[in-house]
């Protein structure tokens, strides 16, 4: 889809791309390098400048690292910075050239001007080249003790960069202890800051080898660290104010004033322009009220006006990355903020996501005394122009009714989405009746009115479709045109291309009738007919379930599509707890934006600090605190009944269906070549296809739909009898078809109507399995079709008949080989076999 | 702890881009820039992204991509309010802020960097404190020809604004003449948000507000800003729990504010007094958000008739309900119009001065532009 990159790229005058702009450069560079002109530094700077530019766009100036190496002998501070960044930018790449680099920086490191050494002890440790590392060890020492703050600051993160270049030469220099003095003692909070950052990566990092750097990781979360952090707060610009506080949120109090002492502390930090303070704060404050109810309840009250005041400051992408915090307190609290439910509304120009967050929330929020207004409000959304937000608005409506609340007006207006005519809301509208009506059967009457004047042709979607054929079927009573818009349903059967409609299609044709059978007899024939031949496992599966079922027993048939149903009263959530807990407790982080847990999308070596220890429970919040959780979100689920379960009615009946064990193949997975082993894990199914004999109806005999099952015609027993639960597992009949030489080798013909029956393998299985022939592996397509059968005589458990066989359905000729254990019964088989293929599709 | 740095020009080109920690691939801009494409299309962004394990983020400020990448689980509004803090001091620095301001400094904005981040984490935002680091001297591009970041650039979606010129200058740059002008810049600006029903009933009212300080003086004095005195926080008084409570005339309520780190509030409690001593750059003394009701200083009222098969008339109705003597500029009114809208005709009122219409084909949408809109006016 995108071009390569260049192609974005302007053709400004700044970004040229060849490579002699590169050795004019060189030249210049190194014409200047000797000079000690006046005014040399300006066209120094003016070179470097490009030098860089060049480097931003992507163009590779490393060709002239001695040259920018030998002019970087200069006093001028602007030079030397736009030095030094070329120099960390192409270091790692070039490890020989950047020794040449160390003599300058560590006399840098040595300079009068505070500034000067702080910037070169920051690029000597940017260099990133491992075996430069001897070189960095004495100015790092010396820096962490300069007397500069700026040369100190430096030198902390500098150390941490040794650490991720080579943790051994940092640890050997004692580095860690000495940041863990400075971050005690120093007096400049910016040091003490970039020392906590640090000794957090580095301990966390040793952790998992050292015993020791666990302990200095759980000190860092000692009582009298926390507090030394906590009472130098004010001191500590907003960025490390975020970082103390982040620490602050793993704390665990000892007793409850020590949780008082410290929210108290930090209240005003809620009233902090910056966000992240803001949002760092209140996870301090939900995590430290956890065991204690009241308290957290108080602190959602407390919190909610600041956040709701983010939300509408800031920039779209920071108002956004708050909106998914409120979101993620709403849904654990909905209650606490029902009467804030104003806020959530849309404005109109707002960008789809950050809707769909709102219309979540007000969803949760939606209590008694507020429904009538926020489904007033959700009503407006469905007109919108933008349809996911007005299917999401539809939803919305739907799920609140699911919550119970005045049921009676959000039916009127879900039935007056259904008459919008707009195809998308009648769609949504149509699966949320389903939904209700599965909830509140009383309201069945009401639904069923307007339902009925939609017109099927009008419904395009599978879900929607799906669940009008459910209502159809379900209340074929009360709608007195049921039986014939199925019946045209039915007819238009190749044209549907979603299994999930053809499944509920033959639902509802049986569902209607069982109710109304006169009216509905051709359509469920047709039905049932369609489904037999159809290439879908699933379908093709139910309608045999089904024609059996009447065939068996019309009664028993009845009790299976149409039990006695209880009303839904909880719909299944779709998010378990536990990860919503996971959420939770990493609250303030991406977790809340993509609302799934950390593990899910970070690489373990980058998850934050102190992650294994809050799995290992050696930093529990606290066993009270997580039981705490667990009710309030058991009172939430109870409460929200978000997501629907879809199939709940399929997956019932195809649950009984299982008892009939249909048979599992799949053409599509089995290809010619590899038949034998790919079919292998079908066939060695434990329950394997069971049929009888007396099941094999033909297909015609559907199409006439003889219910009463005496008038099954039973083919005479043949003088071979095979054995119809005949068992082989491939490599049996593997080993089986190498081992037989080959009884007969046969050419028949088939019936034309068989070959143009024949449009998948599946058709004729059923017929041969019919005839206790089995399959063990088929495939091909149109026109030509390979299968391997296999038979067992019934009187002799030892003796197979094994059977390939290939059909050009063009041509309505098949080749046959057979094998067989017991050659003197190869030709009755055979008799057997002809007889079958030939009777295969003829009427 | 962020990994990487970049600004990209709306076409994708890399402007500035600054690798911290090296944990991140080198294609990174482009894969961004890729991603950020295909939501244009879609017109459905989704922020930030993660792409094998590296989370994107943005802000768009003045048509510019800033995006920081990083492998960790880290916080989002931490990172963003950083991102549009550097564009804060870019701007700070250089004036006006648009992609020919950063092209040409970009070597001080590098500087800038360097200081703001080392390794991933932030040093200091401030542009006070960075003065003392940073050596290059901006090159002044030009403001009046590029639409320049309004100090409104909270608001930047769907509003334009009209900042004042001087508020594009460097806080680092000198007045030609060498003298320095002692001045201050203070802004109100609010964001009202308003619903009426088609009956002209207000559904829903809301202000969103911002104090916006720019500060050139030189020596750092105190400031003292005092509000109005009848100025309450949290409904009911104090408590934000009650909200039954309502008040008497001349009261204005906030539901919530927050203060920028610098604003003393020792006496706001007694006289809604802020004290601050200025930071240089600009920043937002206070941001607050209320929802008592107030008069909308406009209202609109739309009729829509159908006049034939396929033609609609609207007739727009604007009237301004504030006092004659006040004038509001560059008012500009939308209307979306349905997808399958193919032409527009506009009516005047006749006399009407300094008014366009148009309808943008793109987005269907129709605007009425007014330069200046006093006492009632109708189209």
């Amino acid at each position: 889809m995108a071009p390569p990159s260049q192609s974005y790229k302007s053709p400004s005058p700044s970004q040229p791309s060849g490579k002699g702009e590169v050795s004019d450069l060189k030249l210049q560079l190194r014409q200047l390098a000797g000079s000690r002109a006046p005014g040399t530094d300006d066209s120094k700077r003016d070179l470097f400048k490009k030098v860089i530019s060049y480097m931003t766009v992507g163009i590779d100036v490393s060709s002239l690292f001695s040259e920018m190496v030998m002019c970087s002998a200069t006093s001028d501070i602007v030079l030397k910075k736009m030095c030094y960044l070329y120099v960390g930018n192409y270091a790692k790449g070039n490890p020989d050239l950047a020794l040449l680099t160390i003599n300058f920086l560590q006399k840098d490191c040595r300079d009068e001007d505070p500034m000067i050494r702080g910037l070169a002890l920051r690029s000597l440790c940017s260099l990133r080249v491992a075996n430069l590392v001897e070189y960095l060890v004495g100015p790092l020492g010396s820096g962490l003790k300069d007397s500069s703050g700026y040369v100190r600051m430096v030198a902390a993160v500098g150390a941490l960069k040794l650490y991720h270049i080579s943790a051994a030469t940092c640890v050997d220099a004692d580095f860690p202890s000495m940041l863990k003095s400075l971050m005690l003692h120093d007096s400049d909070s910016q040091v003490v800051a970039n020392c906590l950052s640090a000794l957090q990566e580095i301990w966390s990092l040793e952790a998992s080898s050292s015993e020791e750097a666990s302990k200095e990781r759980e000190a860092l979360l000692s009582k009298p660290v926390i507090y030394y952090l906590l009472n130098r707060f004010k001191d500590f610009n907003e960025w490390a104010q975020c970082l103390v506080l982040d620490l602050v949120s793993k704390y665990v109090p000892s007793d409850s004033s020590d949780i008082f002492d410290i929210m108290n502390l930090l209240e005003d930090r809620l009233q902090h322009a910056n966000g992240a303070v803001v949002l760092a704060t209140v996870k301090v404050f939900l995590h430290m009220t956890l065991s204690m109810t009241d308290v957290h309840q108080q602190v959602y009250e407390r919190i909610k006006a600041p956040l709701l005041t983010l939300v509408s400051s800031g920039s779209q992408e920071q108002s956004y990355a708050v909106l998914s915090h409120l979101h993620l307190l709403v849904m654990r609290a909905p209650m606490l903020f029902s009467s804030d439910y104003k806020h959530f509304y849309c404005q109109y120009n707002e960008p789809s996501h950050v809707k769909k967050l709102k219309l979540d929330m007000l969803t949760a929020v939606a209590n008694e005394n507020n429904t009538y207004e926020i489904v007033t409000e959700l009503c407006e959304y469905v007109a919108n122009v933008d349809v996911a937000i007005a299917r999401e608005s539809v939803r919305a409506v739907g799920k609140i009714a699911l919550q119970q609340y005045d049921v009676n007006a959000i039916v009127d207006r879900l039935l007056q989405f259904l008459e919008m005519e707009k195809g998308y809301v009648t769609a949504e509208a149509l699966v949320l009746v389903k939904d209700l009506l599965r909830k509140y059967p009383q309201w069945s009457q009401d639904c069923i009115a307007v339902v009925g004047n939609i017109s099927s042709r009008n419904v395009q979607e599978p879900k929607a479709k799906a669940a009008l054929i459910w209502m159809l079927g379900e209340y074929c009573q009360d709608m007195n045109d049921a039986p014939y818009v199925l019946e045209n349903l039915i007819e238009n059967w190749d044209d549907e291309h979603s299994a999930e409609v053809r499944l509920h299609l033959l639902t509802a044709v049986l569902k209607c009738f069982l109710k109304r059978p006169p009216e509905t007899q051709k359509a469920l024939g047709a039905a049932l007919a369609a489904g037999l031949s159809d290439s879908h496992q699933d379908v093709h599966d139910r309608a045999l379930l089904y024609y059996r079922l009447l065939q068996y027993n019309v009664s028993v048939a009845d009790r299976v599509v149409n039990p006695p149903k209880q009303a839904v009263s909880v719909f299944t959530d779709t998010q378990n707890s536990e990860i919503k807990d996971r959420i939770f407790d990493e609250f303030n982080s991406l977790s809340v934006v993509y609302q799934k847990p950390s593990y899910m999308f970070t690489d373990k070596e980058h998850r934050g600090p102190f992650e294994f220890s809050e799995e290992t429970g050696g930093l529990s919040v606290g066993v009270e605190s997580v039981e705490n959780i667990a009710q309030i979100v058991d009172a939430n689920d109870k409460d929200l009944l978000l997501g629907t379960s879809e199939e709940e009615e399929s997956r019932g009946t195809s649950s009984d269906g299982s008892a009939y064990s249909a048979p599992a193949y799949d053409s599509a997975s089995i290809s010619l070549t590899s038949s034998h082993a790919q079919s292998e894990p079908v066939i060695s199914n434990p329950s394997l296809p069971t049929y009888s004999a007396q099941t094999s109806l033909a297909i015609d005999d559907l199409l006439g739909l003889s219910l009463s099952s005496s008038t099954t015609s039973v083919p005479p027993p043949p003088p071979l009898k095979l054995n119809a639960k005949a068992v082989i597992d491939p490599g049996t009949f593997q080993r089986k078809w190498g081992q037989l030489p080959i009884a007969l080798t046969q050419e028949c013909s088939i019936s034309p109507q068989g070959a143009a029956a024949l449009n998948s393998p599946q058709v004729l299985l059923q017929h041969m399995q019919g005839q206790s022939i089995h399959c063990i592996a088929s495939g091909g397509k149109a026109p030509n079709f390979k299968f391997f059968f296999f038979a067992q005589n019934a009187e002799a458990s030892a003796s197979f008949f094994l059977v390939e066989c290939i059909i050009n359905t063009s041509s309505s000729k098949a080749q046959i080989k057979v094998k067989a254990d017991d050659q003197s019964t190869a030709d009755a088989f055979w008799n057997l076999f002809q007889l079958a293929l030939t009777r295969f599709g003829s009427p | 702890m962020i990994s990487q740095f970049f600004v990209l020009s709306l076409r994708g080109d890399n402007i500035v881009f600054r690798d911290y920690r090296g944990d991140v691939p080198k294609g990174s801009a482009e894969i961004f820039f890729r991603k950020v494409k295909f939501w244009k299309e879609d017109e459905e962004e989704e922020a930030p992204p993660n792409v094998d394990g590296v989370n994107y983020f943005h802000v768009k400020v003045a048509g510019l991509l800033f995006v920081a990448t990083t492998r960790v689980n880290s916080s989002p509004s931490l990172v963003l309010e950083l991102l549009q803090r550097i564009a804060r001091v870019i701007k700070d620095y250089l004036g006006v802020l648009n992609e020919d301001s950063l092209r040409k400094n970009f070597v001080l904005v590098y500087e800038l960097l360097d200081e703001v981040i080392d390794f991933g984490y932030v040093q200091t935002t401030s542009t006070e404190l960075l003065k003392s680091y940073v050596f290059n001297e901006p090159i002044v591009v030009d403001a009046a020809r590029l639409p320049p970041l309004g100090p409104a650039g909270m608001f930047m979606q769907g509003t334009k604004r009209m900042p004042a010129t001087a508020v594009t200058k460097s806080v680092v740059a000198n007045e030609p003449g060498g003298r320095r002008r002692e001045e201050i810049f203070v802004d109100i600006i609010e964001k009202i948000s308003v619903t009426f029903s088609s009956s002209g009933y207000i559904l829903t009212s809301e202000i969103d507000g911002t104090i916006q300080m720019k500060s050139y003086l030189s020596g750092n004095p105190e400031i003292r800003l005092a509000l109005n005195e009848e100025l309450s926080i949290g409904r009911g008084g104090r408590s934000i729990y009650d909200y039954s409570s309502s008040a008497g005339a001349g009261v204005v309520i906030l539901d919530d504010c927050n203060f920028h780190e610098s604003v003393h509030l020792d006496s706001f409690d007694v006289d809604r007094t802020l004290s601050l001593v200025p930071p240089d750059g600009e920043f937002p003394v206070m941001n607050y958000r209320m929802t008592q009701e107030f008069k909308p200083p406009f209202i609109i009222t739309a009729v829509i008739e159908e006049a034939g098969t396929f033609r609609a008339e609207v007739i727009l109705k604007v009237r301004a309900d504030f006092s004659s003597n006040i004038t509001a500029n560059t008012v500009a009114i939308q209307m979306p119009l349905p997808k399958y809208t193919t032409r527009v005709s506009f009516e005047q009122e006749p006399g009407a001065v300094g008014q366009t219409t148009d309808f943008k084909e793109a987005n269907k949408k129709l605007e009425w532009n007014l330069r200046k809109a006093w006492f009632f006016q109708n189209f």
